[in-house]
């Protein structure tokens, strides 16, 4: 029982990249390889900060701000520098690693005895790994309310537009460059905000925690799409949420057949894969005709 | 006459090896003209669009705006002004987002969007359907679906409701029927020209349907290899047949 609320637990929480990740990914319909690096600046900024006695709650905020930089940089790099997106973000994924150990230090930090957004009186009485359900569920709730209010007004609509039909966005007089950079720092920044919660839960952070991360979220993208189907934009938020509590549970699962944590990344990868293809293969492999088959008594 | 809204002075434009697109071109633009624009292929009309609406620079020349030199203006800052209906209905309008949704971000135009809640109402929805119901093409009955599931015409008539949401100083009809079937084509076409007169709205409308050329507007400029060669308007314009306009097309 307890590994299955850990696994909720760890779905909540890591749902804040899969959120932040449909910004950039379905909204404005590009892959940002940033986010692989302003996950660990996240966590970096935020650990330090903890380690040399900085309140964990401000350390969080100021590893949200770190992260819309990063954002902001790989925004200018492709709307003003013309660089192509994918290789924009690889350019400051890339750079963010040195960052990352200038701001550490080394290539980890504990955060043993020191005090975090998980060590409140309150979540210390829950049983274990409630915690990180109480506190993933406040977070993703808070920043899923605050996206569909930010989506629901002009400059929301404007950003939704400017993903949906570029030259349109621009004939109508949005600032087209303007919302791609906004998108691209809103959403690293709720990435490394992220990075700085986990880290916090994990009890430390590494200069490699960001490898495999945009696998990660975009796996919680995809499977609740593949879940739910047709959605409203509010509810496919919520669709996100629920397919990364969903590859939490396929990753116990794949755990318990036996595979290692070493395997995680392969597993995670494969994970993805499958539910990218799942749409194909149905129609493929005809299962709607074979399930319906076998409800239906005479052809 | 009073002074042009829009005023093009010695255009040029160019492309790769300085082969010119427009070629000095000379152009005023007053208020309420509908001007209908005709010209081969290459002959520049689309070019002249891109110029206006500020998407394509000059090599020289001024293109100017009540008299104020705009020639520098980015393409953004110029949509308070100019609105653009595009050929290809795939343009015009945001897919996966609704009709209602399209019109409300229309009606910033030229306007700051901020954190404001969008304001998606119910007395908005009934307003858009009295908008749309002019259209006659069922749009009113669609207000709520996303536009990439319209057809064609519908999503022609929505691009064109958009444009003119915002009374634009000049409204740039880039071949907007073109795409369409010949029934709904003329359909639009009447629309168009319904608005266009009621509104008093000042549009150029490029085609290629001479009778269409001939039948709507008090204006109408034929453009070859980047220069105006025709330029007429009222009983002038009147007096003109396709005959008479394909031995422009040969000059």
């Amino acid at each position: 029982m307890s590994i299955i609320v850990s696994s909720i637990g760890q779905g909540l929480l890591w749902a804040v990249l899969g959120v932040a990740l449909f910004l950039t990914f379905r909204i404005l319909d590009f892959p940002d390889m940033t986010v692989e690096g302003s996950f660990p600046l996240g966590a970096a900024t935020a650990v330090t900060m903890i380690a040399h006695g900085v309140n964990p709650y401000l350390a969080t905020l100021a590893a949200f701000v770190v992260g819309t930089l990063a954002g902001l940089t790989t925004g200018l790099l492709y709307t003003k520098g013309r660089i192509p997106i994918l290789l924009a973000g690889i350019l400051v994924m890339t750079a963010s690693l040195s960052i990352n150990l200038r701001i550490m230090g080394s290539a980890n930090i504990s955060l043993l005895n020191q005090k975090s957004i998980f060590s409140s009186a309150f979540l210390q009485h829950l049983p274990k790994y409630f915690d990180s359900v109480v506190v993933g569920f406040i977070i993703i709730t808070m920043i899923t309310l605050g996206l569909v209010f930010f989506l629901q007004t002009e400059l929301g609509q404007a950003f939704i537009a400017t993903g949906d039909n570029p030259t349109m966005a621009q004939s109508i007089g949005i600032k087209t460059d303007r919302m791609t950079i906004m998108g691209l720092m809103l959403s690293n920044g709720l990435i490394a905000f992220g990075g700085a919660v986990i880290a916090q839960n994990n009890g430390y952070a590494d200069i490699n925690m960001g490898i495999g991360i945009i696998v990660i979220a975009l796996a919680s993208i995809i499977i609740g799409e593949v879940a739910f189907g047709d959605l409203s934009l509010n509810e496919r938020l919520v669709a996100v949420i629920v397919g990364s509590i969903l590859y939490r549970l396929v990753l116990l699962a794949v755990l318990q057949l036996g595979f290692s944590t070493n395997d995680l990344n392969l597993i995670s990868a494969v994970v993805l894969a499958v539910a990218m293809m799942l749409p194909r293969l149905r129609h493929a492999l005809k299962l709607d005709h074979v399930i319906k088959k076998g409800v239906i008594t005479h052809d | 006459m009073t002074s042009p809204v829009f005023s093009l002075q010695d255009i040029v434009v160019t492309v790769g090896d300085n082969v010119r697109i427009l070629d000095q071109l000379n152009f005023d633009i007053y208020a309420g003209d509908f001007i209908t624009v005709l010209g081969t292929n290459g002959a520049g009309k689309s070019t002249l669009f891109n110029t206006i609406a500020g998407n394509l620079p000059v090599a020289s020349g001024t293109l100017s705006h009540n008299g104020r030199n705009i020639t520098n203006t980015t393409a953004v800052s110029r949509t308070n002004t100019i609105a653009r209906v595009f050929q290809d209905p795939k343009m015009g309008t945001a897919p996966r987002m609704t009709v209602a949704e399209n019109l409300l971000l229309a009606e910033k135009r030229g306007q700051k969007r901020t954190l404001r809640p969008r304001g998606l109402s119910k007395d908005k929805l009934a307003e858009y359907a009295q908008l749309t119901k002019v259209m006659g093409n069922n749009l009113d009955t669609r207000l709520q679906t996303a536009t990439g599931d319209l057809s064609g015409g519908q999503r022609q008539a929505l691009s064109f409701l958009m444009a003119t949401r915002v009374k634009p100083e000049l409204l740039l009809l880039d071949e907007h029927t073109a795409a369409l079937d010949p029934k709904t084509s003329e359909q639009l076409m009447h629309a168009t020209n319904d608005q266009v007169t009621r509104n008093h709205l000042t549009a150029l409308m490029i085609t290629h349907n001479l009778a269409d050329a001939l039948k709507y507007g008090n204006r109408l400029i034929i453009l070859n290899a980047g220069k105006i060669v025709l330029d007429v308007r009222d009983e002038e314009k009147a007096a003109l047949d396709e005959a008479k306009i394909l031995t422009y097309f040969m000059a």
